[in-house]
Order: structure tokens, then sequence, then C-alpha cells
């Protein structure tokens, strides 16, 4: 087995706050004795990512997702353990693993917003030292993939968000990094746009087997992109396995829709109904009792069709974050 | 090494390609700067006409030719300010630009290398009709134009150092004007932008003299307005040499515990 990606190891980042209370009062108070808290940013996390893994980082606003991937990619120092991606310790920021890592933040940009996204291009050639062919054929790629062979040739200023983002994404890819840390590469964007980045992402994994942990709260990314998920909340981790694993432990009802052949009937008995209307009903169904209550709707009822669905991804993760906030 | 030529000239490629966007913004700009030093010199001509003809050495024309120098010089001392280094920080452009192999300076050094292109372009007619109308006395050795083009670059660098050690500071504070200010105003006295060193009390120049600021304005005027001898030439380019060695370190040593203290706030 190939030593893992990324490493990481009861990483912990604190900060320290200044706090005081509203008013003149406390300001001037403030000036001679501070105060402050210690916020456990991320708190003993460990996993590992395999090579060519595509991991999503799942938490609510303040999880600590970020700040790991900062950790991760050299920008903040860990207040302890030491992570470990491609063999380097991100925080000594060495040339040589900079090169092969990229950081894509959905609010941040690295264009010039004056010129074409061509001159763009080319800076970041010569800021990693990418030679010319290769450079040349990577961008011509990714222009192609991402379908903007006109659009490069306009004015950032002049492009819209989503047309941002695609250049941003390939002038943070043009040096062909093998660990790709994105955080929140589609926010913002319509669904189009958001497929498009997708789809861009996951080629780009294909064709290259770069590493990639994202960050995202689209679940549409999530289910597209990633088999395994870790979750945060609170700086602490929550889970680390299959998205599948994720559903099953944490969702423990399925959804049942029935379409009927004679367009009414009764469904109470079989569960909670959560819907029924023009010939169709959506029933919530422990988990559990799913096989033996489509088996009974199927023998008692005239059905046309049945679907048995897991609940949307955006309510699992819900709960898994209710779930394990009320233990804490 | 052959990475960082290539790396710079892209860059200086790029200034270029963006100021020539902003043509007009920088005419205007430029002309804004011309005002300063068309002041000082109205006051010091004045001033020497007054007391029979010259002041502190400097004749009407000398100081024409030393203010219009002037206008050169400080298109060359444009630098990255510790606002910028402020603006970068408050607003996560550091955390994008930490994320490359490469120091942050080597950009900001780079790009404005670039903008100075345009800028001299641009000063050229500027600097014709100052000199039609204030007729400077300019009567340079070869020697002195080769050092002063030597010097307006490695004033560049010299200003380049001191604020970036001044930007720094703002891994620390956040926010760093207070300390530029007062930056700013020990440069305005202590490097010859108000008035030639010359003019100023000995014991002033006795301190400029152990200072960066002089190295940044007076020596690379003087060098070509002045009369200085070429021991006082090579002298003023070792200061430079030595305010350069001296800033590198300084922005390293600090660079390297400050990083470790960065935040990387509001992103």
């Amino acid at each position: 087995m190939p030593n893992p990606a990324i490493t990481v190891n009861l990483l912990s980042k604190h900060y320290k706050v200044p706090v005081r209370e509203a008013g003149l009062k406390a300001a001037t108070k403030s000036l001679f004795r501070r105060k402050y808290n210690s916020v456990k940013a991320v708190d003993n996390i460990s996993f590992t990512i395999q090579p060519g893994e595509v991991v999503g980082f799942l938490g609510p606003n303040g999880a600590g997702k970020t700040t790991t991937l900062k950790m991760l990619s050299g920008l903040l120092f860990p207040t302890s353990g030491i992570p470990d991606v491609l063999g380097f310790q991100p925080s000594r920021r060495q040339a040589d693993f900079l090169r092969q890592i990229t950081l894509v933040m959905g609010n941040r940009s690295q264009m010039s917003w004056d010129l074409p996204a061509l001159d763009s291009f080319e800076l970041q050639r010569a800021i990693y030292g990418v030679p010319s062919p290769d450079f040349l054929r990577t961008r011509d790629e990714f222009i192609e993939l991402l379908d903007v062979k006109e659009l490069v040739k306009k004015p950032v200023r002049n492009l819209s968000l989503g047309e941002r983002m695609k250049m941003e994404i390939i002038v943070a890819l043009l040096h062909r990094p093998k660990v790709l840390f994105l955080d929140e590469p589609t926010i913002g964007l319509d669904v189009t746009m958001q497929r498009r980045i997708r789809q861009f992402v996951e080629e780009y994994n294909r064709r290259y087997g770069a590493t990639v942990l994202l960050t995202s709260h689209y679940m549409a990314d999530v289910e597209a992109l990633c088999k395994r998920v870790i979750v945060i909340h609170n700086g602490k981790l929550l889970f680390d396995g299959d998205l599948s694993t994720l559903v099953d432990r944490f969702s423990a009802f399925k959804t049942i829709g029935v379409t009927l052949a004679n367009g009414f009937g009764s469904f109470s008995q079989y569960g909670e109904v959560l819907n029924q209307e023009a010939g169709h009903v959506t029933l919530r169904i422990p988990r559990e009792k799913t096989p033996e209550v489509t088996a009974r709707i199927l023998a008692e009822q005239q059905v046309d069709d049945l679907t048995v669905e897991d609940p949307p991804i955006e309510d699992v993760i819900e709960k898994v974050f209710a779930q394990k906030s009320a233990e804490v | 090494m052959k990475r960082y030529i290539d790396f710079y000239l892209t860059s200086m490629k790029i200034a270029i390609l963006e100021q020539i966007q902003y043509r007009a913004q920088n005419y205007f700009y430029l002309v804004g700067v011309v005002v300063e030093p068309t002041i000082y010199l109205v006051v010091w001509s004045t001033i020497a006409n007054q007391q029979g003809g010259s002041v502190g050495g400097y004749t009407a024309g000398g100081l024409a030719a030393y203010y219009i120098v002037w206008t050169l010089v400080r298109q060359m001392n444009v630098v990255f300010t510790p606002y910028g280094w402020e603006n970068r920080i408050q607003h996560g452009r550091l955390s994008m630009e930490l994320m490359r192999p490469m120091h942050p300076i080597h950009t900001d050094v780079s790009y404005f290398a670039g903008w100075k292109m345009v800028m001299i372009v641009f000063w050229f007619p500027l600097a014709a009709i100052l000199t039609l109308i204030f007729k400077p006395t300019l009567n340079p050795t070869w020697l002195q134009i080769i050092v002063f083009f030597i010097a307006i670059w490695g004033a560049y660098l010299v200003r380049t150092m001191i604020f970036a050690v001044l930007g720094l500071i703002t891994l620390w504070t956040t926010r760093v004007s207070a300390i530029f200010e007062l930056s700013f105003a020990l440069e305005m006295v202590l490097s010859g932008r108000f008035v030639p060193m010359t003019l100023m009390p000995a014991w002033v120049q006795h301190i400029a003299y152990y200072l960066p600021f002089q190295w940044t304005f007076y020596f690379p005027i003087n060098a070509l307005v002045g009369q200085p001898t070429p021991n006082q030439l090579f002298t003023g380019l070792g200061m430079q040499l030595f305010w350069i060695l001296i800033g590198l370190g300084l922005v390293n040593l600090i660079w390297h515990f400050g990083i470790r203290r960065f935040s990387s706030v509001g992103n």
C-alpha cells in the first residue's frame, strides 16, 4: 500500500481571542486588563487520506473545516500535532511542497481583475516554473474541458461569478498539483455551473490521480465526488467513513414512494404519510421495517410503481450535527 | 535563478499591461506628483534669488535640476507600502500569495518594477515641460550618469526593504498606519525629499548619513545634479547595498517569526 497522501495525527489549533462587553466603560477597562477566550477551532483530530482519494470534509459554519485546510496547506501553524502532506510538514512551507498542492477558496481570487485570464495563466506559469510546452498543453486541455475558449480572452472583471470560478480553478491547477484543497469551490454558483466544476474536478482526479479534500455546503458536490466523508463539528471529528455508512448510521428512516394504479388508498397503517396527492403517496418507514412494509404494500395495494430511497443527504448531515451536539 | 528571472520578467510584463489599462489615471497621478516638488522648487528658487542667486550651494538652475530629477527618483521610489501589507492581510490576499512557492516580496518588487516602466514613459513629457519652464542647470559626467542609473534602482530596493519591514509588523498588529506615518515624517526630513540635505543643519545631515532614508532620495539625485567625487559616488552605492542587505536580513527575521503568528484573518 502506498504511503498516505495526507496524515493528520492529533491536530489542534487554538486561538486566543480578546473579549469584552459592549460600551465605553468596558473598552476603557480593556485598555488596562484584557480578557481572552481560548477557542478550540480544531481539537485533536486524526485521519489519513490515500493518494487519489476524493474526500468530503463536512461540518457547519465554524466547525473547523477551513482552519484544518489552512493547516494542511501550510497557511497556519498548528497549536499541536504535525500533519504530513506528501511527506512534507506543511507549516515549513517548502517550495517543493507548495509546488505540489493547491488551495482553492471559493471566495478568493488569484486573477488579475483588469486583464484577460490568459495573462494570469501566464503569470502562474512563471510563478511555478512550469516548462512552456507542459504549460500550454495543460492550459489548452483545461480550457477545452471547461469550454472557456472565448472567455479566457475577456478581462476577468467582465466575467460572471461562475465564469470567474472556472478561471480560478484553471489557474489553481495549471501546475498540476498532486493534492487539491478545495474550500467551497462552488459557493454562490448556479446548479449548471456547480455541475461543470464538479465534472472538472472529477476528471482532474481521474486523469492525474490527484488527492482531493473538499469542503462544500452543497451536498450535491459531496454526493457526486466523494465516496468517503469526514464530518467535523466544534473542532472535533464526528465521523470518518463511507458516505453510505454515514447514511446507514445516522438515518433511522427510509422514504417509500408509491404510485397507485387506482389513484387512492389508505396508507397510514404502513407508516408516517409524508405526502399523498394525485395517486402518489410518500411514506417514512423505520429503516429495519423497510423490506417488510414494502412487501405488504405490494401485496395489499394496486401499485403501479414503488421506490425506496434514503433521505436527502442534507437531512442526514443535519441529524449527525444535532445528535452529536446533544451528546456533547 | 533562471526561474526567478522568468518570473520577474513575466510579472513586470503583467504590471505594464495593467497600468496601460489605466493610462489616464496614471497620468493624473503623475501630474499630482509633480505638484509637490514644484512647490519646493518655487519656494527655494525665490529664497536663492533673494540671497544673491544661491542657497546652500545650489543656484536657481541647480535647484531646478534637483527637483526635476526628484520627480523621476520619486517614481522610482514608489514601492509596495505598509498600507498595502495591511490591506493584503486584512482582506485575505496574503493567504493566496503564501500558497505560491516564492516569498511575496518577489511579487511586490517585480510588479512595481514593471509599473515604473510605464511611469517613466509618462514622465518624459512632464519633465520636458518642467525643463522649459524652470531651465535647470545639469552637467553630469558619464560616471555620474552611470551611477545615477544604478542608484535609482538601489533606492527602489532600499525603500522596498524599509516599507516591507514596517509592513510585516502587520502580522502582529493587523494595523500599521501609525508606524507608517511616523516613518513617512522621518523620511520627509531625513531623505532629501523636502529639501536637499545640504540645506539641513549639520547635525541633521550627520544623523541622516547613518539612516537609510537619504540613500533613497538625496543620494541618487545628488549623484546626477551635484558635484560628488567618484569616492562619494561609490560610497553611496555601497551604503545602498548595505541598507538593502540589512533590510533583507530584517525582512527574513520578521517574516520567520511573524508568519507563525499569521492568523489568516478575513477569510
